[in-house]
């Protein structure tokens, strides 16, 4: 009986990222029938994206720390940050869409349609011009590496990529989170931009700059922490904020299972919440 | 119906429309609280290393963050006001009918923005800012008078604020799409108005000339008013010189850009 559950459900996920990939590539091929708009777009991302590096630069040219913390260093947490939010911003940035279809009632075209509604409504609009962040977050990380004198060890170069997949993954289920949030607030998107855009931006900063109550608040209830403070910490031989013990420097990928399930049971709930506008 | 009625009636008319959309308001103060705590943190710390820096203590900085807070949909620092309904009715031609009405194009739109202005400061701006002063140590000034007089230069921030996004709207009469000019606004609103960083913090020319440009007037110039750093009168002739500048242009690309009218009448 159990068995035939697991398949079913493992079923379902497979189903769901075939739906998922095969919207994504059909929003591709539609946004390349206008490659000169793509490209513009994408460039734009980036210099939208790259305006908050620019005021930190701006900082730096009146100062040579913020909070103990020197560019390079900072730089390395913005690029992680950065890079880990773009790529969740990427998968299913389009989720803060869904407020707009409660709304107006068009979430109904995609409950009748044979395939995971979540998968649809990530997939809803892929935009590609959104590797602009990516693109962005990956230079300053660059730019840290290069500036940075770390004393590299196999366990730290196995925690980079690692930290960056969790990363993404805390983020998707913040963006999943705000959408499920949002089938009962319907147009409070702008909730969740507090959430996931206020997010990445704390996290370009060191934990040492924002309040103890802060920190905490996001290191327990919403573990943002997770996505690069800690692990950070651990990699630049920083104290850990809230003096963490060592070993919580490799948990992320922990965190990001139990945020995604967390924010699966939320969206469940969000759905069968659901009632249509009836228009 | 006098004139000054008619565009006094689609002020608030403007107002209560904004007025309806309570969770997104809601939702709205939520945002900017939460982000006007991130940077109050980040200002601070760079106070910190840097006391006094760009002539503001630390009270003061804390003050022009909320303040940012509550101008930055108010002015529509980033966009966000009139100009994507008035961009979309060019693209359809729809702003063919507009032109036959017996009121003024821009005179109409600025009603109506200054109405979305007003419900904003109440709506969105109020809250952050009180929160800001409740939970930080702020410089906030004890005589009403300069209150008063921040105020005004907040208005003249407005009509500065409309008279860009009235150009920026105009575009679409020959680009169409709007995208990428409502994006390049965006970055320079957040660049040029002080939303990144206090104007006087930025380093040599670079600050000279983001003070000389019209966006300083949103954020900068009531901020300096209401922490007693620039002289009212200097801050309202600046003001207002860039809004006087603003709207003659927006009549003069309003007028060549009708003539083209035609061509769209869809």
């Amino acid at each position: 009986m159990g068995e035939t559950v697991r398949a079913a459900r493992a079923g379902r996920v497979a189903e769901g990222l075939r739906v998922y990939g095969l919207i994504v590539v059909m929003w591709i091929k539609s946004t390349m029938a206008y490659r000169a708009s793509f490209v513009m777009t994408t460039a734009g991302n980036f210099a939208a994206t790259a305006l908050d590096f620019v005021a930190i630069l701006l900082m730096f040219s009146r100062v040579d720390a913020l909070g103990g913390w020197t560019l390079p260093e900072i730089a390395f947490l913005y690029g992680l940050s950065g890079i880990a939010f773009g790529l969740a911003d990427l998968a299913i940035g389009s989720m803060e869409r869904l407020g707009r279809r409660v709304r107006d009632g068009t979430l109904d075209t995609l409950l009748v349609r044979p395939a995971p509604v979540l998968a649809q409504v990530a997939a809803d609009r892929f935009a590609l011009r959104r590797l602009g962040r990516v693109v962005q977050g990956a230079l300053v990380l660059g730019f840290a590496l290069a500036h940075l004198d770390i004393d590299w060890t196999p366990l730290k170069v196995l925690l980079m990529p690692v930290m960056l997949l969790s990363g993404a993954a805390i983020f998707s289920a913040v963006f999943i989170g705000g959408a499920a949030f949002q089938f009962v607030a319907q147009d409070a998107s702008e909730v969740q931009n507090a959430f996931t855009y206020g997010g990445t931006t704390l996290l370009q900063y060191p934990p040492t700059v924002f309040g103890k109550e802060l920190v905490r608040g996001v290191t327990f209830v919403l573990p943002l922490a997770f996505v690069n403070w800690l692990p950070a910490s651990h990699i630049l031989e920083r104290p850990y904020p809230l003096d963490l013990p060592d070993w919580v420097a490799f948990t992320p990928p922990l965190v990001a299972v139990a945020c995604c399930a967390l924010a699966g049971l939320a969206w469940r709930a969000g759905l069968m919440s659901y009632r249509s506008t009836g228009s | 119906m006098g004139t000054g009625r008619l565009y006094a009636a689609v002020a608030v008319g403007n107002f209560r429309r904004y007025a309806t959309y309570r969770a997104a308001t809601a939702a709205g103060v939520f945002t900017n609280t939460v982000f006007g705590l991130i940077l109050v943190y980040t200002y601070l710390a760079l106070w910190d290393e840097r006391p006094q820096l760009g002539g503001y203590d630390q009270a003061q900085a804390v003050t022009y963050v909320w303040l940012g807070q509550a101008l930055l949909s108010t002015l529509a620092i980033g966009g966000g006001g009139f100009e994507t309904e008035l961009m979309e009715r060019i693209r359809t031609g729809d702003v063919a009918i507009d032109l036959y009405r017996p009121a003024d194009l821009q005179l109409w739109w600025l009603a109506s923005d200054v109405g979305r202005a007003f419900f904003q400061l109440l709506g969105r701006g109020v809250v952050p800012f009180a929160f800001g002063a409740l939970a930080f140590d702020v410089a906030l000034p004890s005589d009403p008078v300069t209150w008063a007089a921040c105020l005004v230069a907040v208005l003249l921030g407005m009509v500065v604020s409309f008279g860009i996004r009235y150009l920026l709207a105009l575009s679409a009469f020959w680009l169409l799409d709007g995208t990428g000019a409502t994006q390049m606004a965006w970055l320079l609103g957040f660049f040029c108005s002080g939303m990144l960083l206090p104007l006087n913090v930025f380093p040599g020319m670079l600050g000279e000339v983001v003070r000389a440009l019209p966006w300083s007037s949103l954020l900068q110039a009531p901020a300096d008013v209401l922490l007693g750093r620039a002289d009212p009168v200097g801050t309202y002739l600046f003001q207002g010189a860039w809004a006087v500048a603003l709207l003659a242009a927006g009549r003069l690309v309003q007028s060549a850009a009708t003539r083209r009218v035609v061509v769209q009448g869809g």
